[in-house]
């Protein structure tokens, strides 16, 4: 690979691109569209009853939840300003759990609930809040103080001491809290990543080759490998700028944390590498640039949809969750989600390498199969 | 010094169809060769085997001693191409497209040099999408001489333009032959062979039908030269008797058929002698256009004939 040839097809290729107004508004216009429409839709949600998330531990022999448990949570779903919500997580991965669901508010009922509030010994509940999301702290915080304290009233009062036994301790959700915003950071980087090579590079394998301009090129010293990977460090360049817009506009606009870390930069490098070689690969295969276009679509809408990009993988149903795992572009948000939030180094490092591999076995078959000429 | 270019019995089948059949010929170096024959002949095809972009079913093609289909990468820094319907990036400018291949080709040429004189230097800055259909011609023109090549490939660079944009590439090729290049023409017009070529081969159906210089050809399948003079049966009769040549009288016009130029004035001389009257005499000459569309249709009225007989 000669540095001079891939310079000057570099040249061709910005220029194309910078004289399209349609790739352009794709490019630069099209990620502030997207995170603004989401950050909106989803952060409009909150509004309605705050979702409390409820572990109960308190268990009759039978193992089902006691009487009295059930009971305070019938009270508290019954304020309607909290929505009580069960889930069988143990107490010690609560907080996490809360965290990286994007829950901004739980409950824990100890085991002994019942036996210690008909006893009148003091029994503490734990209840996880947001400091951040202070107006459902307060929603939440209010509903659990209210509840409790009918509990005490009706249940202590009749005996010699008027004590309340039902106290509650808080504490903050997760060690990190993340919001949909968060997820939303990676995943739409990861969208740009798959869709604005794959839509462009299946159209220009096609029609390329139609217009004779592969066959122009072949009668160039310009090599298949050196014109491709002109377009790859073409669409790394892009989304350098696409991420740094997602990630501006979701930190000024909607108050994102994610962690502007160097880890990043690989996934930028090799998602591109990926999904350019991949485009390439569909437009050669087909024959037409309506197949082309076929093709392309059959393979990007399903990881447009279902790698965690608009939403998280974890809160899709259990039989799409492993089928997210054949696609290519998890790997670049889960890998970007491990970067960008949880600071999992070593999981990101594995997300790596098979974005790696894969770029490099889609690379080599594509300038295989991609053909200058009529052979 | 051997030939530029060396092609034997050359075949390219797509299916049973036999593109090209068994064609052979050579082309000196720094001579005009022109591929003549009316649409899917199998000019581009036989082009296009000799650019290396598409491989031969059989025969032995060299050009510049290479052999195009294996090593193409070498004979490409050597010949300059422009196919049949040239088409480059849209939104790039012939300055741009020339910087682009002095690059790929590591050369030094002056786009501008180059511009001019392909007369498209008043384009250099517009982008090729809003280009006429001779401006792109001349910019695939220019860029088929980016490299300085030793041949120049040219498939149909003139269909399809106008008058003013045929001539400006006509001059472009003859000054490619004035630097010793070696041009390979293909054209369905006759004039521009008749008017470039140092050799023409007429192609049909795959296979090549006469091949020469413009005037061997017609010398070898053109009618003989007539003259011909206004005038009676009665000088008809005299012309035969007196010259012993074949004299016919057609629409009240009497033709004698010239064997050798000396003929002309024989028959002047003879029919002035008669005393009979006359007027008016003219010389008709066969060109290139009645040779090639009678040679193009004797071989489809054969193979009309092949094809009717069970
Ligand atoms: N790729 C191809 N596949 C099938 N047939 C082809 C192909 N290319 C050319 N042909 C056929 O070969 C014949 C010669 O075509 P071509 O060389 O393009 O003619 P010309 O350039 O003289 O007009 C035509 O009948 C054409 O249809
Ligand atoms: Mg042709």
């Amino acid at each position: 690979m000669k540095a001079r040839h891939i310079a000057a097809d570099l040249r061709i290729v910005s220029r194309t691109y910078l004289r399209n107004p349609v790739a352009l508004f794709f490019s630069l216009i099209f990620p502030i569209i997207l995170i603004t429409m989401f950050g909106l839709i989803f952060s409009a949600v909150g509004t309605g009853a705050v979702t409390l998330v409820v572990v109960n531990e308190d268990h009759n022999p039978q193992g089902g939840p006691t009487a009295e448990s059930s009971a305070f949570l019938a009270a508290l779903n019954s304020t309607s300003v909290v929505n009580v919500q069960l889930v069988s997580v143990t107490p010690q991965n609560f907080s996490t759990y809360l965290g990286q669901n994007d829950y901004s508010a739980g409950l824990v009922i100890p085991a002994g609930f019942q036996n210690d509030y008909l006893n009148r010994t003091p029994v503490n509940l734990t209840l996880y809040t947001n400091p951040e999301d202070a107006s459902s702290t307060g929603t939440v915080v209010g509903a659990v103080q209210g509840v409790a304290n009918g509990f005490n009233l009706r249940a202590v009062c009749s005996g010699t001491s008027c004590a309340p036994t039902i106290g509650f301790t808080t504490l903050n959700v997760g060690s990190q809290v993340y919001k949909y915003i968060d997820y939303l950071i990676p995943g739409l980087i990861g969208f740009a990543i798959l869709t604005s090579p794959m839509f462009s590079m299946v159209d220009i394998a096609s029609s390329y080759r139609k217009e004779g301009i592969f066959r122009q090129l072949s009668l160039t010293p310009i090599t298949r490998a050196e014109w491709l990977t002109s377009r790859i460090v073409w669409y790394v360049g892009l989304t350098f700028v696409t991420a740094g817009i997602m990630i501006g506009a979701g930190i000024f606009l909607f108050n994102a944390h994610v962690q502007l870390t160097l880890g990043l930069i690989p996934f930028l490098v090799v998602g591109p590498f990926f999904f350019v070689s991949l485009g390439m690969l569909a437009g050669s295969v087909a024959k037409t640039p309506e197949s082309a276009a076929l093709i392309g679509n059959i393979i990007t809408f399903p990881m447009m949809f279902l790698s965690g990009t608009f939403f998280t993988v974890s809160s899709m149903p259990m039989g799409l969750q492993e089928f997210a795992h054949i696609l290519p572009l998890y790997y670049v948000i889960d890998g970007m989600n491990q970067v960008m939030l949880f600071s999992n180094t070593s999981r990101a490092l594995f997300d790596l390498l098979v974005v790696l591999i894969g770029s490099v076995v889609v690379f080599l078959l594509a300038i295989r199969l991609f053909k200058w000429r009529d052979e | 010094m051997s030939a530029a270019i060396e092609v034997e019995g050359l075949v390219k089948r797509y299916g049973t169809l036999a593109a090209v059949d068994g064609i052979e010929f050579s082309v000196p170096p720094g001579t005009v060769f022109s591929f003549l024959g009316p649409n899917g002949a199998g000019k581009t095809t036989t082009t296009e085997i000799l650019e290396g972009l598409r491989h031969a079913t059989e025969g032995e093609v060299r050009v510049l001693g290479l052999d195009p289909w294996k090593e193409g990468a070498a004979l490409h820094r050597r010949i300059g191409v422009i196919p049949q319907d040239f088409r480059f990036f849209e939104k790039i400018t012939p300055k741009e497209a020339i910087e682009y291949y002095r690059a790929l080709f590591h050369t030094r040429v002056d786009p501008h040099a180059l511009l001019e004189q392909v007369e498209l230097a008043d384009k250099a800055d517009a982008r090729f999408d809003t280009l006429s259909g001779g401006q792109k011609q001349k910019l695939g023109l220019a860029l088929a001489l980016t490299n300085d090549p030793e041949i120049c490939f040219l498939d149909e660079p003139t269909t399809g333009l106008d008058p003013h944009a045929r001539r400006a590439i006509w001059a472009v090729i003859r000054t490619l032959k004035r630097e010793g290049r070696t041009v390979f023409l293909t054209t369905h017009y006759l004039e521009e062979a008749e008017l470039l070529a140092d050799r023409v081969a007429i192609i049909h159906r795959g296979k090549i039908i006469a091949s020469g210089s413009p005037a061997e050809i017609i010398r070898a399948h053109g009618k003989p030269a007539r003259m011909s003079v206004e005038g009676s049966p009665a000088l008809a009769a005299y012309l035969q008797m007196n010259l012993g040549a074949s004299a016919v009288v057609e629409d009240g016009k009497v033709s004698v058929t010239l064997s050798d130029k000396g003929d002309a004035l024989k028959v002047l001389t003879a029919i002035e002698a008669s005393g009979l009257p006359w007027s008016s005499f003219t010389t008709t000459q066969d060109t290139l256009d009645d040779v090639f569309v009678r040679l193009v249709g004797q071989m489809d009225e054969g193979a009309l004939k092949t094809e009717g007989t069970p």
